[in-house]
C-alpha cells in the first residue's frame, strides 16, 4: 500500500460509522476516478458502497485506514479524512 | 374465494393489544413475490435486462420519495429509515453486483438479484452488532420493492384500502404504518413481533385489536376470509362456525358495554365494600402513554419502564433527554405518583450499541442493576435525571433485578454520589424519594426481611418472578404451558414478600401481568398485596372487581387457597368464589 495515498483516520462521531454517515462517505468516495478504500484490521471495504462500509462494523474510535488507488483522487482523500474528523458534521 | 371446507382453525399468538373484533382479513404480503423463476437469457439480450432492471430501481425510487413526500411531520423518525432505504437502491453491493450477474451469469434480473440479495443479507445477519444487524431488514425491504416492479405483481397498496378490514401481515414494516389509514383498521394479526414491535405500540395506542407474532397467519388465512381477533386472548378465530360468531358478537358487546360502564366509574377511586382504598396503577413505557393510563382512571405509575430511551438508536442517551422525557411524565401526572425504573436491558431488548452482550443465557446473565453497576457512568447519568426531574412531581424509584442486599446497597451510594454532585453543581433536584426493589429474583423474596431495612418499598414483578422460580422460558413453547402464576409456589413467594414487607412496615406492590387480572385482584388483596400496577387498558376491570370484593371475607377464602397443593386447584377454587367479578363483563361465560 502506498502509504502517501493512504490516511488513518479515529471515528470521532459518537453513533460512528452507521447509515448516514457510511452514506456522506459513499457520496464523496463516488466522485473518485479511481477506486477508494477503508480497511479496518485487515478487512477492506469499497468506500464507495455504503453497505460494504457499514460490514466493517465501526463504532467511535475505531481506526481506519482509507487509501485511494489513483493519485488524482488525493484531494477527495483529504476531504474524506476531514469528514471522518469532523465526526460527519453530526 | 371462499375456503372450500370452511373448518373453523384458531390460531394461537401474542395478545399485542386488547379487545375484540370481526372481519374480513385483508392480506398485505406480496403474493407471487416469493416465488422467483430462474431462466436464462440470450447474449444479445443482456442489455435489455439490464435496463429492464435499471427501471424497476427506478420505479421503486420514484415510489419511495413519493411516499416520503407525503410522510406527516409526525412520522419523521421513519422517513428517515426510508431515505436509508432509497440510498440502498443504488448500491454498490446491491445494484452493481446485481447487473453484473446479469451480464456474466445470463440469468434474468428477478434470479440476479434474488442471489445478490441471498449474499449480501447473511454478511448482515451474522454480525454481532444488534444495529446492522438490522441493516438486513433494510436489504429485504429495499429488494422487495425491486422485485415487485420486476415481477409486475400488484402491489397492495394499504393507502387504497377503502373498506374496514382486519389487516393480515408477516410483518408491518414503519414505511407500511406509515401508508396506512388507520380509520380503516379494525385489528392487526401479523405472523411476527411481539408487544414492543412497532404495531403493537400503534395498535395500543389507537385501541385496535392486535394479535401478533402468530407464526403462520398468512399462510393460514386468505384474504376475504372472515376473522376473529381476539387480542386479550391472543387468539384468530379463522372462518368462524355461526356458533363461535354468534358468541363472539356477544362477548364483543358485552365487553365494549362493560368497558364504557366501568370507563365512566374508573375514575373514581377503587374502594372495597368494606372501604379499603386500593390504589390501581398504570404501566407505561413511552411518556405519551401517560395519557392512556390517566384515561383509564389509573391512580398514578407504577411503572415506568425506561429501556424505550434507550432503543433503537446507535448511542446512549444524555441526561438531558432523558431528564425532559421523566419531567414530560411528570407534568401530566401532577401529584400522583411516578415509580420510575431504572434501567433494566436484558436479553429480549438488547441495546444495539452494547457490544459485549452477547450471552449464551441473557436471562441469567449482565442485565437491569448488574448492567448498571459495572457501568456506574451510564446508571448515574440516569439517576441524574430522575433527581431531577423528581424535582417536578411525586416520584419513586424502582430498582430491578436485585437479588442481594450489596446490589441495593451500591445502587444507593450511587445515588447518594450523583444526589451529592447536583448539590454541587447547584442543579435543582431532590432527593427525598422513596427507593425500592424490584421483587423477581427468588433470592430477593428469601432475603426480603434483609433487603426491608434499606429500602421503602417492595414492587413484585410477576412475569420475570414466576419464570425463574419455576424455571421455565415462557418464550419457549414445550415449556410455556408451565408458566404457572397461580403456582403455589408463585403463591407462597408474593405473601412471603408481602409479609415481610408488613412486618418491616413498607409496602409492597405488584407490577406484573398478574396484576392486570381482575380475576386474580381478591387473590393479590388476600395476599397482602398494597397496590396493583397494569397495562393501562385493564384499569378499569381491576377497578370494577377490587369494588366487588370484601376484605373481610378473604380470611377463609385465603386459609383454603394455601391449603392446595396445584395451581389448577388454585385455578378452579378462585373461578368458584370470584368468578361473578369476571361474570360481569362476560355472563355467558358463567358455569355451573
Amino acid at each position: 500500500m502506498n502509504t502517501a495515498q493512504s490516511k488513518t483516520i479515529r471515528i470521532v462521531n459518537d453513533l460512528g460509522l452507521h447509515a448516514r454517515s457510511a452514506a456522506k462517505l459513499a457520496k464523496l468516495a463516488a466522485q473518485a476516478g479511481g477506486g477508494v478504500w477503508i480497511m479496518k484490521n485487515g478487512s477492506t471495504a469499497d468506500a464507495t458502497s455504503m453497505l460494504d462500509i457499514l460490514t466493517l462494523a465501526c463504532p467511535k474510535g475505531t481506526e481506519i485506514t482509507v487509501s485511494v488507488d489513483d493519485e488524482a483522487d488525493l484531494d477527495i482523500l483529504e476531504h474524506i479524512a476531514a469528514l471522518v474528523r469532523s465526526g460527519f458534521g453530526e | 374465494m371462499e375456503n372450500q371446507d370452511h373448518q373453523e382453525i384458531i390460531l394461537r399468538g401474542i395478545g399485542g393489544s386488547p379487545g375484540i373484533c370481526i372481519g374480513k382479513a385483508y392480506l398485505v404480503d406480496k403474493e407471487g413475490v416469493d416465488v422467483v423463476k430462474k431462466y436464462y437469457i440470450r447474449k444479445e439480450s443482456r442489455p435489455a435486462e439490464v435496463g429492464r432492471f435499471k427501471t424497476a430501481v427506478k420505479k421503486a425510487r420514484e415510489a419511495l420519495r413519493r411516499i416520503i413526500e407525503n410522510t406527516p411531520e409526525e412520522f419523521r423518525q421513519h422517513a428517515q429509515i426510508l431515505e436509508t432505504h432509497m440510498l440502498l437502491l443504488e448500491d454498490k453491493m446491491l445494484y452493481d453486483r446485481t447487473i453484473e450477474v446479469i451480464e456474466k451469469e445470463r440469468v434474468n434480473a428477478e434470479w440476479a438479484l434474488k442471489k445478490v440479495v441471498a449474499l449480501v443479507k447473511p454478511m448482515f445477519e451474522n454480525m454481532s452488532d444488534d444495529y446492522l444487524k438490522q441493516r438486513a431488514e433494510d436489504i429485504t425491504h429495499v429488494s422487495d420493492r425491486i422485485m415487485e416492479n420486476l415481477v409486475g405483481a400488484d402491489q397492495v397498496n394499504i393507502a387504497r384500502i377503502d373498506k374496514r378490514v382486519i389487516l393480515v401481515a408477516r410483518d408491518l414494516s414503519p414505511a407500511e404504518t406509515s401508508q396506512i389509514q388507520l380509520e380503516r383498521i379494525k385489528g392487526f394479526v401479523t405472523n411476527r413481533g411481539g408487544r414492543a414491535s412497532h404495531t403493537g405500540i400503534i395498535a395500543r395506542t389507537l385501541e385496535i385489536p392486535a394479535v401478533l407474532g402468530v407464526g403462520n397467519a398468512t399462510l393460514t388465512i386468505k384474504n376475504d376470509d372472515i376473522i376473529i381477533v381476539d387480542g386479550e386472548a391472543g387468539i384468530v378465530v379463522v372462518n368462524p362456525t355461526e356458533q363461535t360468531l354468534l358468541e363472539t358478537e356477544e362477548r364483543r358487546e358485552h365487553y365494549e358495554i362493560q368497558k364504557a360502564l366501568m370507563a365512566r366509574k374508573s375514575h373514581l377511586p377503587a374502594r372495597t365494600r368494606d372501604g379499603v382504598r386500593i390504589s390501581v396503577m398504570g404501566n407505561i413505557e413511552l411518556p405519551e402513554e401517560v395519557v392512556s393510563v390517566l384515561d383509564h382512571g389509573g391512580d398514578g405509575i407504577g411503572l415506568y419502564r425506561t429501556e424505550f430511551q434507550y432503543l433503537s438508536r446507535p448511542d446512549f442517551p444524555g441526561e438531558e433527554m432523558l431528564f425532559e422525557n421523566y419531567k414530560d411524565v411528570l407534568d401530566v401526572m401532577g401529584k400522583h405518583p411516578v415509580t420510575i425504573r431504572t434501567l433494566d436491558i436484558n436479553g429480549d431488548k438488547a441495546v444495539n450499541y452494547i457490544r459485549d452482550n452477547h450471552e449464551l443465557n441473557p436471562a441469567l446473565g449482565l442485565r437491569a442493576i448488574r448492567y448498571c453497576l459495572q457501568k456506574p457512568e451510564i446508571f448515574k447519568t440516569q439517576l441524574r435525571a430522575i433527581l431531577r426531574a423528581a424535582a417536578f412531581g411525586n416520584v419513586r424509584i424502582l430498582i430491578p433485578m436485585i437479588s442481594g442486599i450489596e446490589e441495593v446497597e451500591q445502587a444507593i451510594d450511587l445515588l447518594d454520589e450523583a444526589a451529592r454532585c447536583l448539590e454541587k453543581q447547584g442543579v435543582p433536584h431532590n432527593r427525598e424519594v422513596p427507593v425500592g426493589i424490584m421483587i423477581e429474583v427468588p433470592s430477593a423474596v428469601v432475603t426480603a426481611d434483609i433487603l426491608a431495612e434499606k429500602v421503602d418499598f417492595f414492587s413484585i414483578g410477576t412475569n420475570d418472578l414466576i419464570q425463574y422460580t419455576l424455571a421455565i422460558d415462557r418464550g419457549n413453547r414445550h415449556v410455556a404451558h408451565l408458566h404457572q402464576p397461580l403456582h403455589p409456589a408463585i403463591l407462597r413467594m408474593i405473601k412471603r414478600t408481602c409479609d415481610v414487607g408488613r412486618e418491616k412496615g413498607i409496602k409492597t406492590y405488584m407490577c406484573g401481568e398478574m396484576a392486570g387480572e381482575p380475576l386474580f385482584a381478591p387473590l393479590l388483596l388476600g395476599l397482602g398485596v398494597d397496590e396493583l400496577s397494569m397495562n393501562p387498558q385493564a384499569i378499569p376491570m381491576v377497578k370494577n372487581a377490587i369494588r366487588s370484593i370484601n376484605t373481610e371475607d378473604l380470611g377463609d377464602f385465603m386459609d383454603a387457597v394455601m391449603r392446595l397443593t396445584t395451581a389448577s386447584e388454585v385455578q378452579v377454587l378462585v373461578e368458584r368464589h370470584f368468578g361473578a367479578v369476571v361474570s360481569k363483563i362476560e355472563p355467558e361465560q358463567q358455569e355451573q
